[in-house]
């Protein structure tokens, strides 16, 4: 059968399982764009910026485990997806991407919107593919949802010149792909698995790392095993919550810059380090040299070049974590390590959060706390990055897997509203709840008009403290309060903006109006904003600044003695 | 017999997909992720399609140990082998051109012949040198004709393999 190099992208599509797109389009993808009516299974979604479709497909993927897709057209199109692909590259999410480019023949000519996206795009994909022949469109595309996600997943970028999309060509889809030197492994060596087993065995006071690693390969139910069976509590990374019920009693929260006390102390004092899917990130380890200073560590991941980056390990375990799990788990004998989770419990006593009631006025943590207690921990949590981030990551219970998405490695704002439109097609059964900061959310607000156009029920909750937060707090311990470039004197009337954008819109000022905020929002039928107006000199506690240790951590209970 | 015996440099090849944008790859690869890369060869091999490359590598076990796993995350590397510590031969080659005169030229001769190199062009004022071996032979040979006055030094940098039938 003849067809269109851009039918096949469609045919390919389809055949990949592919439901939802998100793009905008233009003279280089108009061939793909034109043949989209003869597939009524290929959803479009036109997004207002093509950044909000790179971060949709993003959000999709999170919540499903599908790969998310997303394209654009040549030149700005293409270069407006590069934060989401970067985004989607540093947590390991599986995305293919799609990019229009000139025609052939105008390649390397400066022509009208030519960009050289693979190139830009090299070093925040996985891999990418400039196809210069229709003949390959099919196997390209087959080959980029193979990469995209098996091994450890990330961003797959195609870019199809014009007459590329036009050419006709036999198509026929290959029932298997074959990468030569493309071989992840998943299981993992049974020697190395069995000296794990050892020192697992042996451990008085071991921890759990639980990474996105966990998530990614679907371990959950492995790791609940492991967990219990070695009597081992499980501490998460930010982008491994929702990897371990939070309701466990064996889950003893997130570690690092702005984790959980109890989660930093007991790394600290732990012996062995079971560290499943995660990269010791410099957030999690601050300074390696005062990291764990006690503990041996078992570094399991499906990417061997994150073995040995950060920190020195004693035994590696290359593959996916739920191979590894299984291979693992017969090895270990059942234990009480009593002493150890008792201690890990009086940690977590002696060394709360703030407490939301602290104070009467309005505090971001009480704002969560409330949204928690209104979704029964039920929902899915979108966040943007930020002091807002922080707190929805420390007070919301996430005990279902998939249902915190945040941008951890590239920490990019303006993630929040197109995530969590992604997250909400990708899961209509659920209840979205995006928390944004007031900052990023005017990043890419424009996708309002998106999430009214296509009556995405998303909810979202500004998390408006006037101020770029984050770094205002770190403006006020590391510059001696010199806040440059992070008050705004005029943000907008959010209420106002919702409503123009065609959403509910409701304003929270005060701790006994939240209740009935939220519930409001949740009421309605379709997709509603709350403008939380609370404290701006709120600051995340527990810090340990960057590059220092947990010797060095500021809890909330110094917060008062901070300000002064 | 020439070993590497330099202990901060390490030699680490490898076999690529023959395809467009594989050096930017690779190079890039290097760039983005700090390692120092003396010098990298690349050439048609045995295999139809496939790229060998060389690369001189400074750092220490660890280093090499991050180089080898970050090509391998490259999807069009295929294999890549760390062949320091095998028994190997390394080779460069140079075309040095040097300035000569009547005085001068039958000294510049003998030091080409101790060095078994050639002299592959010679015109009124300059000679063309030629030379196969190890860097540190090219480094010697290079300074004993600096006096002479260099015009140009053209290098292609180190590729190597091992001897016998390790793979
Ligand atoms: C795209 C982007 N630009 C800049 C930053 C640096 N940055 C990190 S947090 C932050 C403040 C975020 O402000 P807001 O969205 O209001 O959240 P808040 O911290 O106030 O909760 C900034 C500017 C970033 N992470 N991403
Ligand atoms: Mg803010």
């Amino acid at each position: 059968m003849q067809l269109t190099g851009a039918q096949i992208v469609c045919e390919s599509l389809l055949q990949e399982g592919v439901d939802t797109i998100f793009g905008i389009p233009g003279g280089a993808i108009l061939p793909l764009y034109q043949t989209l009516p003869e597939y009524p299974g290929l959803k479009h979604i036109l997004v207002r910026h093509e950044q909000g479709a790179a971060h949709a497909a993003d959000g999709y993927s999170r919540v499903t485990g599908k790969p998310g897709i997303c394209w654009a057209t040549s030149g700005p199109g293409a270069t407006n997806l590069v934060t989401g692909i970067a985004t989607a590259a540093m947590d390991s999410v599986p995305m293919v991407v799609i990019t229009g480019q000139v025609k052939r023949s105008a390649i390397g000519s400066d022509a009208f919107q030519e960009t050289d996206i693979t190139g830009i795009t090299l070093h925040i994909t996985k891999h990418n593919y400039l196809v210069l022949d229709a003949a390959d469109v099919a196997t390209t595309i087959k080959e980029a949802f193979h990469l995209a996600t098996t091994g450890r997943p990330g961003p797959v970028l195609v870019d199809i010149p014009k007459d590329v999309q036009e050419e006709l060509t036999e198509f026929e889809y290959p029932s298997e792909v074959k990468i030569e030197g493309y071989n992840p492994t998943n299981e993992g060596s049974a020697v190395m698995v069995r000296r794990a087993a050892k020192l697992i065995n042996e451990a008085k006071r071991p921890v759990i790392l639980s990474g996105h690693g966990v998530i990614l390969s679907g371990a959950y139910g492995e790791l609940i095993s492991l967990a219990e069976k070695a009597q081992t509590p499980v501490i998460a990374t930010l982008l491994g919550i929702s990897s371990f019920p939070e309701d466990h009693f064996l889950y003893a929260g997130w570690p690092g810059m702005h984790g959980m006390a109890y989660s930093s102390l007991a790394i600290d004092e732990s012996d062995l380090l079971i560290a499943i899917g995660m990269r010791f990130d410099d957030r999690i380890t601050g300074d390696t040299s005062k990291f764990a200073p006690n503990a041996k560590v078992i570094h399991m991941d499906i990417d061997p070049s994150e073995i040995g980056k950060n920190i020195n390990v004693d035994v590696p375990i290359v593959g996916d974590a739920k191979h590894i799990l299984r291979q693992l788990i017969p090895l270990i004998e059942e234990t009480s390590r009593v002493d150890w989770i008792n201690r890990v419990e009086t940690l977590k006593s002696e060394h709360p959060l703030i407490g939301v009631n602290d104070t009467d006025k309005l505090i971001p943590q009480f704002v969560i706390n409330e949204l928690y207690k209104a979704t029964n921990g039920d929902a899915i949590v979108v966040t943007g990055v930020g002091q807002h981030q922080m707190w929805a990551a420390q007070y919301y219970k996430f005990n279902e897997p998939r249902t915190l998405v945040s941008s951890g490695g590239s920490g990019a704002m303006g993630f929040e509203v197109p995530a969590a439109m992604g997250a909400q097609l990708g899961r209509p059964d659920k209840t979205v709840w995006s928390i944004c900061g007031d900052g990023g959310f005017q990043m890419t607000m424009c996708e309002l008009a998106t999430l009214a156009e296509n009556k995405i029920p998303v909810k979202l909750a500004i998390i408006n403290n006037g101020v770029l937060g984050m770094v205002h707090q770190w403006q006020e311990s590391f510059y001696n309060k010199s806040y440059v470039a992070t008050e705004y004197s005029a943000n907008p009337d959010f209420v106002k903006l919702a409503e123009a954008f065609g959403l509910l819109g409701v304003r929270v000022s005060e701790k006994s109006e939240v209740a009935a905020g939220i519930a409001k929002a949740m009421d309605f039928d379709g997709p509603a904003l709350i403008d939380f107006v609370v404290e701006e000199q709120e600051n995340v506690y527990p810090f340990i600044p960057s590059g220092m240790s947990v010797a060095d951590m500021i809890e909330g209970s110094q917060r008062e003695k901070i300000r002064q | 017999m020439i070993l590497n015996t330099n202990q901060s440099h390490r030699i680490v090849t490898a076999l690529v997909k023959d395809k467009p944008g594989v050096l930017a790859r690779i190079s890039g690869m290097f760039r983005r992720r700090g390692f120092n890369i003396k010098s990298l060869v690349v050439g048609q091999c045995e295999l139809p399609n496939k790229s060998r490359m060389t690369f001189v590598v400074e750092g220490n076990d660890k280093t090499v140990e991050q180089v080898t796993n970050h090509l391998y995350k490259l999807v069009e590397v295929i294999k890549v082998n760390d062949i320091s510590d095998q028994n190997l031969v390394e080779r460069e080659l140079a075309l040095i051109r040097v300035k000569t005169n009547s005085q001068t030229r039958s000294e510049i001769m003998q030091i080409v012949d101790i060095f078994r190199a050639h002299i592959v062009d010679v015109a009124n004022d300059a000679t063309i040198v030629e030379v196969t071996g190890n860097e540190l032979k090219v480094n010697s040979l290079q300074k004993l004709l600096e006096p002479f006055g260099i015009l140009e030094v053209m290098r292609t940098g180190t590729i190597a393999t091992s001897r016998g039938l390790q793979k």
